[in-house]
């Protein structure tokens, strides 16, 4: 009986395993800016490009960053959800509009509805190297001393706002 | 004919996507560069280092890069802002540290539970019993046993 349960529990073992591995995204690699200050930049705004936009000016709010582009897929799945939270009033969301060109950026807008209290236009995405993009869409959540607490690769969706970002900024609300 | 066909289709096939082009007005320092993003793994398509992939995502790196190498910064120097961005994951070969050492060492270790396990299972075999012998006598009385069994059957059916 005994040499049945060794090989038994090493393939539970390594059945566990497999399928964390199923369900992981291979693509979300932790980002080394969490627990540090946002960085630096001055962007032009994407609506009024002789105003700029810098990190400095949300300093002592809770604030989201969210990258995106007119040319960005997946940007139109967050995008509705996006339009709910900003009427909800939670939190000031900015976007970083990555790699765009600005009249795509502003037409995406125009079209369909703007959830941002601002956009910095970044052009040239050297911005969103700064900040580890990869993958657009990304969400930041930066707190009131300016760190940036949390980073999201992919779309924001009901659940991760409900279960994650959400919760994250109540807590550093406080 | 034929035989060149043959020929063609043993030809080996060039489908290796070959390093990315861009315009280089320093062959010098593009070739630094290709070497050190050949270290760097391209975050979007994963299985692919910067030096060959087409990736956009790529494509940015390899400049960046460039502009970095005129700005005079060390191949270390790149890596390091890379790795400050993405994290250790962007490089192939990441260094041996607090945070890799499980990466590092699970080959060793499952090398020894492995070694451990077959010490184990060696040891087990040795200490088996000896596949018990019959005597002339006792293999004599077996094979009486046998012979007398068709004769029994037929007694249990009457």
């Amino acid at each position: 009986m005994t040499r049945f349960i060794l090989p038994f529990v090493i393939f539970i073992i390594l059945s566990v395993f497999l399928y964390k591995g199923l369900g992981r995204d291979t693509r979300e690699v932790p980002s080394p800016l969490v627990g540090r200050a946002a960085p630096v930049f001055v962007l032009p705004l994407l609506h009024e490009p002789d105003k700029q936009f810098s990190p400095k000016q949300m300093l002592g709010k809770v604030w989201l960053l969210n990258v995106w582009a007119s040319w960005c897929g997946a940007c139109k799945d967050e995008h509705p959800i996006l339009m709910e939270l900003s009427h909800q009033n939670i939190v000031p969301i900015v976007g970083l509009d990555y790699k765009d060109k600005r009249a795509d950026g502003e037409m995406t807008l125009a079209r369909a509805g703007d959830p941002y209290n601002l956009v910095a236009a970044d052009a040239d995405g050297k911005v969103g190297f700064d900040y580890g993009v990869y993958g657009v869409p990304e969400t930041y959540v930066i707190d009131k001393q300016g760190i940036i607490k949390y980073k999201l690769i992919g779309p924001v969706t009901p659940q991760n706002l409900r279960e994650t970002i959400l919760p994250l900024v109540a807590e550093l609300q406080k | 004919m034929r035989f060149l066909l043959i020929l063609a289709l043993l030809l080996p096939s060039f489908s290796y996507a070959g390093v990315a082009k861009d315009i280089a007005d320093d062959p010098v320092m593009e070739a630094r560069m290709i070497s050190l993003a050949d270290k760097v793994r391209c975050l979007v398509c994963q299985s692919e280092p910067v030096s060959t992939s087409h990736s956009d995502w790529s494509n940015d790196v390899r400049n960046i890069m460039r502009d970095k190498m005129k700005a005079g910064a060390s191949d270390q120097q790149i890596l390091d802002m890379l790795v400050e961005r993405f994290g250790k994951s962007v490089l192939y070969d990441p260094p041996v540290d607090k945070e890799t050492m499980p990466l590092w060492s699970a080959p060793f270790i499952l090398l020894l539970l492995g070694g451990v396990f077959l010490v184990f299972q060696m040891k087990k075999r040795n200490t088996q019993v000896a596949e018990a012998s019959l005597s002339e006598q006792d293999e004599q009385r077996a094979a009486a046993l046998l012979d007398e069994k068709p004769a029994a059957q037929k007694d249990t059916q009457a």
